[in-house]
């Protein structure tokens, strides 16, 4: 039976975990995850929760723990943030190479040097690149019902998954959340059925050290090189946002939230000028449109719910017929744009036809307030600049 | 209260004052544990200026934010081998490493056991508060059997390192432990810690009256009863026969020293200039 609780992010993080039935959880505790392992192990401790806790010595114990359970056949699950994440990449080049559908909430936090506790993204787009899916959540619900979601996405693509959450912002700020029971949720997730299992009768060697050409294993099938390896994992995400759409519907005929679209949208249909932004800053963004909109501005906000597979004809069918898109981001990719920013404008090379004028400002990091009249502003600015078939060039800092 | 009626703290001119008030809670042991470090340093009779601090990442890691000298605050875990580099590019600086029993022995682990193997000249200072302060009190790998953290509601499964035993078994040619209640036992350690060539170790037991305290229903002064009652002071103690126990005994004093060929001295003797 779904009951709406008051939660945090943190709290709604682990409320997953246990419907998901995590088998294994592995974490080493940093601010602002903290509440996620804590409330995990009580769980583990009173018996709500049928798992395995271990309070591993840093994060990449905790990723090397969630790979060998996931080896061995149980559903493995871990949180962390910042520079926890980043100690972790070894580990997660590892698991999304081993194929292993571990699920991991990550709220959002800068990265040092120098430190800071307070929010950004840059941890997570840090690690945009080591094969595993992305989600980003706008508010606490989404927390819950994403980290289901992405189990029931990774365990059918054979993808780990970080679902994204904008630390304090979220993971420290209460909001009523539906929490489903547990009986939908068993049929909405059923058991993990791994591709394979640890199984004494038939021991083999997982990872070997391979070529950088296909050779055939020792029952004579041909076995990918390297690069083959490699090739697979793509090929495994282009075909991934079907899947993730349909556990995305399914999700909602069972429990009335849809998440088909990999897309969210506010007050965009007939928008001209559209931001598009992941996470709680999208939410900052819809109250900077609806500002606009006071001032006759045709304003809207897209914001991604899935980065990684990134999707691009989803976005170029979303705003090829916008006049400017404001790209806000928490994170940037040193030497260039935001990342967001850079894969937008991608999205509609070669597709020929009207495209919108894209802007890049960066926001919100290490905390850095982001008021409602700072975006407006913003927006005004690309509008203006518009007009004469420019946007301002290179990525716009806000608050520097 | 204005500037007029400040008094000067003796150690003002060893801190950044600017940086003052700091962070450690009302009844937090580290502050002592700092006092006593500053206090050994400036008596050293060297120029302090010649001493660096490094910290980890943690409550007790904040030490070197505070410390009026070189300092660094590396990443969690990090302290030793940011002091093994600074010690190796500039031999004549004194490196002090202050930090807590979480980052020196669960996510740092593996490189204090490899400066100890090495005799790595530095004096390594572990505020152990049992547990990870900062974070809110998670068990660690210094978090005694069945004691209650945030992720031990119910007592933790684990045993804890002993820390000097462990010091001894990779190689530390320098060992004590003190609790802070022992403060000037604590602060003539350091002293002859800071003096002796080696890779030297201190632990020094610290209440978190905040995390540990309040989890395993310890008021402020409950821990500082135990340090004081279950005190064993035992210089030259056999590591191995050490104990950190509650109810039986807490074993105090300076365990180990003695001299062997410090990483430097092993180096130039393989090495050209
Ligand atoms: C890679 C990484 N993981 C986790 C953290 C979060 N973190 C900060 S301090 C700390 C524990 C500190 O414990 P300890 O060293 O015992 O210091 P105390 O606060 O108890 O003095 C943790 C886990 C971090 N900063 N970096
Ligand atoms: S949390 Fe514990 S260790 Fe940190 S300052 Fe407070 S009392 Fe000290
Ligand atoms: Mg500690």
């Amino acid at each position: 039976m779904e009951q709406t609780l008051i939660l945090t992010g943190a709290q709604a993080a682990a409320e997953a975990a246990r419907l998901s039935r995590v088998q294994v959880v592995a974490a080493y505790p940093i601010t602002p995850q903290s509440k996620i392992p804590e409330t995990l192990s009580g769980y583990v401790e009173q018996g709500a929760l049928k798992a395995e806790f271990v309070r591993v010595e840093s994060e990449h114990s905790a990723m090397g723990v969630c790979i060998a359970a996931s080896i061995a056949g149980a559903r493995a699950f871990t949180a962390t943030a910042s520079n926890g994440l980043a100690y972790m990449h070894e580990q997660l080049h590892w698991a999304a190479g081993s194929r292993l559908p571990i699920v991991m909430p990550v709220a959002n936090r800068g990265v040092g040097a120098p430190w800071t506790i307070l929010n950004d993204c840059q941890d997570t787009i840090s690690q945009r690149d080591t094969g595993w899916m992305q989600f980003y959540c706008m508010n606490n619900q989404e927390v819950l019902d994403l980290v289901i979601v992405a189990f029931k996405a990774a365990e059918k693509l054979l993808i780990p998954c970080m679902v994204c959450f904008d630390g304090f912002l979220l993971s420290h700020t209460y909001m009523p959340v539906a929490v489903p029971g547990q009986k939908e949720v068993d049929v909405f997730l059923p058991p993990y059925v791994p591709f394979h299992t640890m199984d004494g009768d038939n021991p083999v060697n997982i990872n070997p050290v391979v070529t950088s050409e296909p050779i055939p294993d020792p029952d004579g099938v041909l076995s990918p090189g390297y690069i083959g390896f490699r090739h697979r994992l793509q090929k495994s995400h282009e075909g991934a946002l079907p899947v993730i759409r349909q556990a995305g519907r399914e999700f909602g005929q069972v429990f009335g939230r849809s998440y088909e679209d990999p897309l969210f949208g506010y007050r965009a249909e007939d928008a001209d000028f559209v931001f598009v932004a992941m996470g709680a800053i999208a939410g900052e963004a819809c109250e900077a449109v609806d500002a606009l909109r006071q001032e006759g501005v045709k304003a809207g906000v897209i914001a991604l719910r899935i980065y990684r597979p990134f999707p691009a004809l989803e976005l170029y069918q979303a705003l090829r017929h916008r006049r400017v898109v404001g790209v806000i981001e928490k994170a940037i990719s040193y030497g260039y744009e935001g990342a967001l920013a850079s894969e937008l404008k991608a999205a509609f090379y070669g597709k020929g036809g009207p495209m919108p004028l894209i802007s890049n400002y960066i926001a919100g990091l290490g905390g850095k307030e982001l008021p409602t009249a700072d975006l407006v502003e913003a927006a005004r600015q690309s509008i203006t600049a518009a007009q004469n078939g420019v946007v301002p060039e290179g990525a716009q800092w806000i608050g520097c | 209260m204005n500037a007029a009626t400040t008094q000067k703290h003796p150690l003002d001119g060893m801190l950044r004052t600017d940086r003052i008030p700091h962070i450690w809670c009302p009844g937090c042991g580290i502050g002592t544990v700092f006092s006593s470090s500053l206090i050994a340093i400036s008596s050293m009779g060297t120029d302090p200026m010649k001493t660096a601090v490094v910290s980890g990442i943690g409550c007790s890691g904040r030490g070197a934010g505070y410390v009026n000298l070189d300092s660094y605050h590396t990443t969690h875990g990090r302290a030793i081998p940011f002091a093994t580099g600074m010690k190796l590019a500039n031999p004549e600086l004194t490196v002090v490493v202050f930090s807590g029993d979480g980052d020196l022995f669960a996510i740092g682990g593996n490189h204090f056991i490899h400066a100890a193997r090495r005799n790595m000249d530095l004096t390594v200072i572990c505020v152990n508060n049992l547990n990870y302060g900062m974070t809110g009190g998670q068990a660690a790998a210094t978090t005694p059997h069945l004691a209650k953290t945030s992720t031990t509601q119910r007592g933790n499964p684990e045993g804890p390192f002993n820390l000097p035993l462990l010091a001894y078994a990779c190689g530390a040619t320098f060992i004590a432990r003190w609790t802070m209640l022992h403060t000037r036992d604590l602060t003539q350690s350091i002293s002859e810690a800071l003096t002796h060539t080696g890779f030297s170790f201190i632990e020094v037991l610290a209440p978190c009256p905040t995390g540990y305290g309040r989890k395993n229903k310890l008021k402020n002064s409950d821990l500082l009863k135990v340090y004081q009652e279950k005190a064993i002071i035992k210089n030259g103690a056999n590591p191995a026969e050490t104990i950190l126990d509650m109810e039986q005994g807490i074993t105090l004093g300076k365990f180990v020293e003695y001299d062997r060929p410090t990483y430097a001295d092993n180096y130039k003797s393989v090495n050209c200039d």
